[in-house]
C-alpha cells in the first residue's frame, strides 16, 4: 500500500441546492502527479478550494498528512506544505518579480512580525528568491513589475510562488490556462521536473500535458468521481470515453 | 541612481530647513501666529503619516480615525484636569491623580489608542472595503456620543485646559518651543513610518493590500497582520491627538467626528496615498489652502472641492506622484 498523503472521504459541497461535489473520494499517493479531468462545471475547482481551505466543505473530511484538516483555514494549510496555484493568474501585479518570490519566501520563514530591517538587505530571502527565479527562468525578469510580465511567464511566476517554502503537496489548478502550445509545452517540461519531489494534484483541460505527465487520472462528472486510474486504464474505459473524452467508440 | 538619491535628498534637506527656521523668520516679521499654525499643520501631518499606513499601505479604509486622535487629545486632557482639580482619576484598585507629564501622558495615550485599536480591529477587520468603511465611522460616531455624553469632561463644550502638559528641560508653553517639540516628534515619526513600510512586517502589509487571496495561500495570516497595523496606525494618532490637545489647550467631541476623519482622509489622497511624504505633503498643502482660502471666503470648502477633484483625476499618485516625477528627473 503506498502512502497517501491527501485523501478526502465523501466530500461534498452544495451550492443553495446545487450539487458541485458529491462523495468525493480522492486519494492523491506520495509523489505522484494526479490529474483531475472533466467537463466544464464538473466541480474540479470546487474540488481545489475546498482541499486548499478556501470553502467549507458541506459534508465530509479531508486528511493531510493523517491529519483532518477539514475545517483548517487557508493560511494553516499553505503552512502544513499543502499548496496551490490559482487557474486566474494571482500575483502581486505592482511588486516586482523578486519582490513577488520574496513575499512568497518569507511566508514560510516563521513570523514576519519584524518592523525594523530593510527587508530589500534580508540576504536569506534575496538568495533564495535568485534561486527560485533561475528555476522557473525568470532570473532576468527580477526587476520587473510582475504586471508587466507575459502571460506565460507569470503563469511561471504564479507556479514560483507555490513551490516556495518547499511544500508537499501543490494543486495546480489549469497551469496551462492560456499560455499557449510553445509555453504549455514547456510548463509541462518543468512540471515533470518536479515529479518525485512533490505530490502533485494537477487540474488540466490540455489532455497532451495531462496525458504526458499524469502517473494517474481521476474523471470528475456533474460533481461525481466516475473514474480512477491510470492513463491506459482512463483512455479505455468507456464510461469516460462516452461522458468527457468525446471518442466514439 | 545616486543623482536621484541625490535631489531626493536636497529637496528633504531644504524642507527641514525652511520648517527650522520658519519660527525665527515668523518672529523676525512679525507674524508669530505662523508659528501656531504651522504647528497644527506638523500635527495633522503626522494623523496623515499613521492614516495612511493602514489605508494607502494596507487597503484599510478607515473612515473612523479621527476617534484614535480623539482618544490622544483626551487623555492628555483628563489626566492634567485631574491633577488640577485635585481629584484622583481613579480610587480603585490604588488611587491615581492624574498627571501633566506630557511623557506619561503620550505613553497612556497609546496604550489607550492600542487597546481601543485591538477590540475594533478585531471586529471591523473581520469586513473588507465599503463595510468596513462603515464600521470604522460607526465606532467613532459612538465614541463621539460617549464623550459628549460625559458631563464631568465638559460633556459637548469640552474641556479647557489650563496650560500644557510639562516636559523636563523643554517649556512647552512657549509656542516656539512646542512647534520644534512637535516637529522633532513628525521627524521620529517619519522615520519609524519608513521603515515600517520597508520592514517584513510592511512588504506583508502590502501584499495583503494587493491580493489577500494570494497571500493567504501563500501561508500569511492576514487578519493578524492588519490587526497589528490598525492598532500601530492607531497609537500614531493618539500621540498627534495629544500634541493637538496641549497645542489648543482645549478639547471637545469634535475630535472624534467624521469630520476629522474626512479630512484626515482628503489629506491622504490628497499628498498620494500609499507614500509617508505624500501624507505629510497633503496635510501640509490641504490646511494651507483652508487657510488662504478661507481669509477670503467662509465658503472656502467650495473652491477646495473641484482643486481635489482636479488632483484626483490628473495626479492617480496625488501631489507626491507629481514631485516624483520631478525628483527622479524625468517625466
Amino acid at each position: 500500500m503506498p502512502d497517501i498523503i491527501l485523501y478526502t472521504k465523501n466530500l461534498c459541497k452544495s451550492y443553495a441546492g446545487l450539487q458541485a461535489n458529491t462523495d468525493l473520494n480522492i486519494q492523491l499517493i506520495q509523489g505522484e502527479i494526479h490529474a483531475l479531468i472533466g467537463p466544464n462545471g464538473a466541480g474540479k475547482s470546487t474540488a481545489i478550494a475546498q482541499l486548499s481551505g478556501e470553502l467549507v466543505p458541506s459534508s465530509g473530511s479531508i486528511y493531510f498528512n493523517g491529519k483532518d484538516v477539514t475545517l483548517m483555514p487557508v493560511y494553516e494549510r499553505a503552512r502544513m506544505g499543502l499548496s496551490r496555484s490559482f487557474q486566474v493568474t494571482s500575483v502581486f501585479e505592482e511588486m516586482s518579480v523578486q519582490e513577488n518570490l520574496a513575499l512568497a519566501i518569507q511566508a514560510h520563514h516563521g513570523h514576519s512580525f519584524y518592523f525594523w530591517a530593510a527587508i530589500q538587505k534580508n540576504k536569506l530571502l534575496n538568495q533564495q528568491a535568485a534561486e527560485l527565479a533561475t528555476q522557473f527562468g525568470l532570473l532576468e525578469h527580477l526587476d520587473l513589475a510582475a504586471g508587466a510580465l507575459a502571460h506565460g511567464e507569470k503563469r511561471q511566476l504564479e507556479i514560483a510562488l507555490t513551490l516556495a517554502g518547499n511544500p508537499q503537496v501543490l494543486l495546480l489548478d489549469e497551469p496551462m490556462a492560456g499560455i499557449g502550445p510553445g509555453g504549455s509545452k514547456e510548463l509541462t517540461r518543468l512540471l515533470d521536473g518536479l515529479r518525485g519531489q512533490y505530490s502533485i494534484l494537477l487540474v488540466e483541460h490540455d489532455m497532451d500535458a495531462v496525458f504526458a505527465l499524469a502517473d494517474r487520472i481521476s474523471v470528475l462528472v456533474y460533481g461525481e468521481l466516475i473514474a480512477t486510474g491510470t492513463v491506459q486504464e482512463i483512455r479505455a474505459n468507456e464510461e469516460v470515453q462516452k461522458a468527457y473524452l468525446g471518442v466514439s467508440t | 541612481m545616486i543623482f536621484t538619491m541625490n535631489r531626493k535628498f536636497i529637496f528633504l534637506l531644504i524642507a527641514l530647513i525652511v520648517l527650522m527656521a520658519l519660527p525665527f523668520v515668523a518672529e523676525a516679521i512679525g507674524e508669530s501666529y505662523v508659528i501656531s499654525s504651522m504647528t497644527r499643520v506638523l500635527i495633522f501631518a503626522m494623523a496623515a503619516v499613521s492614516l495612511d499606513l493602514i489605508v494607502g499601505y494596507g487597503a484599510m479604509v478607515s473612515f473612523g480615525h479621527a476617534a484614535f486622535v480623539g482618544l490622544g487629545a483626551y487623555v492628555a486632557a483628563i489626566l492634567s484636569f485631574h491633577v488640577n482639580e485635585a481629584i484622583p482619576v481613579f480610587n480603585f484598585p490604588f488611587s491615581y491623580d492624574g498627571s501633566n507629564n506630557l511623557l506619561l501622558i503620550l505613553l497612556v495615550a497609546m496604550l489607550v489608542a492600542a487597546l481601543v485599536a485591538a477590540v475594533t480591529g478585531l471586529i471591523s477587520l473581520r469586513t473588507h472595503g465599503i463595510h468596513f468603511i462603515m464600521i470604522t465611522l460607526a465606532f467613532a460616531q459612538m465614541l463621539y456620543y460617549l464623550f459628549i455624553s460625559l458631563d464631568t469632561y465638559g460633556g459637548e463644550d469640552g474641556l479647557l485646559m489650563q496650560g500644557r502638559n510639562q516636559l523636563p528641560v523643554i517649556d512647552t508653553s512657549d509656542d516656539r518651543s512646542f512647534y520644534f517639540l512637535c516637529l522633532f516628534i513628525l521627524a521620529v515619526y517619519i522615520v519609524l513610518a519608513l521603515r515600517l513600510v520597508n520592514s517584513q512586517f510592511g512588504r506583508v502589509i502590502q501584499g495583503c493590500k494587493l491580493n489577500e487571496k494570494r497571500m493567504q495561500a501563500l501561508g500569511f495570516n492576514t487578519y493578524w497582520y492588519r490587526l497589528t497595523a490598525y492598532i500601530i496606525a492607531a497609537t500614531g494618532a493618539a500621540v498627534a491627538g495629544v500634541l493637538l490637545a496641549n497645542k489648543t489647550e482645549y478639547v471637545d467631541p469634535g475630535l472624534f467626528s467624521w469630520h476629522l476623519s474626512g479630512e484626515l482622509l482628503v489629506m491622504v489622497i490628497l499628498g498620494g496615498l500609499g507614500s509617508i511624504y505624500g501624507a505629510v505633503i497633503g496635510a501640509i498643502v490641504y490646511l494651507l489652502l483652508e487657510q488662504i482660502l478661507s481669509a477670503y471666503t467662509e465658503h472656502w470648502m467650495f473652491y477646495l472641492g473641484p482643486i481635489l477633484i482636479f488632483v484626483v483625476i490628473f495626479a492617480r499618485n496625488g501631489l507626491y506622484g507629481l514631485l516624483q516625477k520631478r525628483l527622479n528627473g524625468h517625466a
